[in-house]
């Protein structure tokens, strides 16, 4: 797979680390009383999707940048890239103004 | 139909005009004691030994495609029970014995071969290791062999013993491993749980569950809806989308795991070798053909196929070890899809939902496991109790922490 990167344009996957689904960026809060079943799910639990999956890979061997792929698992077509702080920072508006 | 011999040798003198067809195509009826979804290996090892152990024959066993269209068609035909941890182990072992019972058993060719499976060591530590892991074996009534570096240069003289970096001291052998040839295995429960009355039925799609109040009372399919006492998911690869109907999410993630065929060559591998410092295993087949495999791919995927990177990194484990298999040439390579539970370990249990059971997360170890998974779904199927040997495959144990760590190395989806 080609990963194309925002900044240094498109690199091989093998440059990556592949850390998983993109929700893991939003870590539970711990405050007391501690939620164990949050955190449960957080760590354990996947929505493991057959098609569109948002997903970090981390890249090691290049600019050491964390991304957001969003990737078809059916197919591994790569269909956008993006910073994952870029991604974070829009995630939470977006929760924000829920 | 039992076949024999001296079946064969009747058939060969009147023209082989009386075989018959080892399985039947029926309709579904409105109606079942249990449905098992998935005609894959673990499916039909389930349907085998839910009617010709546990006496229960209104069963159904619905697969979207055809009969062995999944995992049981498309892996490396390993069996072995070298494991170390207490829920492991004897769950292993019980499927080696059934292994080595099953073509009496089904009465059906399966070709199991026991011709050893050597786990090769490179450093004392390691040796440490595998000797501690041996006498797991041997407690849980398996055997293990330790062999020093001459007693393996006797037996795999090809080896590359001088390897700058992995030098090969040893290995752990397990004398009653070997391969099975793996659609036979399919077939073979198939006609044996199909001869005891058992619905086999191909292309019917499972779209949903019939769930209420708690209660899952049957499946909603592509040839209508169909009622059943109890219905039990057994579509590893698959089991999030699956369960996802059911409004369950899993502790699991599906990896692409691809697997290799070199050209056919006279007889040069006697046994299954595994290299794990370098993640390449390799055996091979009666065709002639090396059969060998590695690593995940490491993501996410679903699409049965992988990419170019881990097909280099496999080849290279092979060469840093058998530098033979260079003048080999890669004859076919496929990839399959894995239920990657958070430990490595697999699910045999009940669900939250009354009626639904769930067996799956067999990571990239499935094949091994079909007698016992099929045998102790069935158990817990037909008892609503868990199986002696399969007691610690619960879908909770994140939850209560009885992690099943085999490599010990905590959560991550991708292990083994």
């Amino acid at each position: 797979m080609i990963i194309p990167h925002p900044y240094l344009g498109p690199r091989d996957a093998c440059e990556f680390v592949y850390k998983g689904d993109a929700e893991l960026v939003f870590r539970p809060e711990r405050v007391e009383p501690v939620d164990y079943d949050a955190f449960h799910d957080y760590l354990y639990l996947r929505q493991n999707p057959a098609g569109i999956h948002k997903e970090l890979w981390y890249h090691e061997y290049g600019d050491r940048s964390w991304l957001v792929v969003t990737r078809n698992t059916q197919t591994h077509e790569i269909l956008k890239v993006e910073f994952a702080s870029n991604y974070i920072s829009k995630q939470k508006n977006r929760k924000s103004n829920v | 139909m039992k076949y024999s011999a001296a079946k064969i040798f009747l058939e060969g003198i009147f023209g082989n005009r009386g075989w018959r067809k080892a399985w039947r195509e029926p309709q579904p009826k409105k109606n079942y004691d249990v449905i098992i979804i998935g005609g894959g290996g673990h499916g039909l090892s389930t349907a085998y030994y839910l009617s010709n152990v546990y006496n229960i024959n209104n069963v159904a066993v619905l697969e979207k495609g055809w009969l062995g269209s999944g995992n049981i068609g498309r892996n490396t035909t390993i069996i072995r029970s070298n494991y170390l941890l207490p829920e492991n182990e004897p769950f292993y072992e019980f499927s080696l014995k059934l292994w080595e019972g099953l073509e009496q058993d089904t009465n059906y060719n399966s070709m199991v071969s026991q011709r050893g499976v050597i786990n090769i060591f490179h450093s004392d530590p390691q040796r440490d290791a595998f000797v501690r892991r041996g006498n797991a074996m041997l407690l849980s009534g398996a055997d293990a062999d330790l062999l020093d570096e001459n007693a393996l240069r006797k037996l795999c003289p090809y080896l590359d013993f001088e390897n700058a970096r992995f030098p090969v001291k040893g290995a752990l052998m397990q004398k009653r491993g070997g391969t099975v040839r793996h659609d036979a295995v399919a077939w073979g429960y198939a006609r044996g749980a199909d001869m005891k009355g058992v619905d086999i039925i191909q292309n019917c799609n499972v779209e949903g569950f019939i769930i209420k109040n708690g209660v899952c009372s049957g499946v909603r399919t592509s040839k209508g809806d169909i009622q059943a006492k109890k219905v039990a998911s057994c579509v590893a690869g698959s089991s999030s989308q699956v369960m996802s109907t059911a409004g369950i999410r899993l502790p699991i993630e599906s990896h692409v795991l691809q697997a290799f065929v070199s050209e056919g060559l006279k007889p040069i591998l006697d046994n299954v070798i595994t290299f794990g410092a370098g993640h390449f295993y390799v055996s091979q087949s009666d065709k002639g053909g090396l059969v060998f495999g590695g690593d995940l791919d490491g993501y996410n995927s679903y699409a049965q196929r992988g990419n170019l990177p881990v097909v280099e990194d496999v080849c290279e484990g092979g060469m840093a070890i058998i530098p033979m298999i260079g003048r080999a040439r890669l004859l076919r390579m496929w990839g399959g899809v894995m239920d990657m539970s958070m430990d490595g370990s697999p699910f045999i249990d009940r669900t939250h939902i009354d009626g639904l059971y769930f067996n799956g997360g067999w990571c990239y170890g499935g094949f091994k496991a079909t007698p016992a998974s099929g045998y102790c779904y069935a158990h817990l199927l037909a008892t609503d109790t868990p199986h002696p040997v399969a007691r610690g495959y619960k879908l909770d144990r994140f939850r209560t922490g009885n992690l099943i760590d085999e490599k010990g190395v905590g959560a991550q989806p991708n292990l083994h």
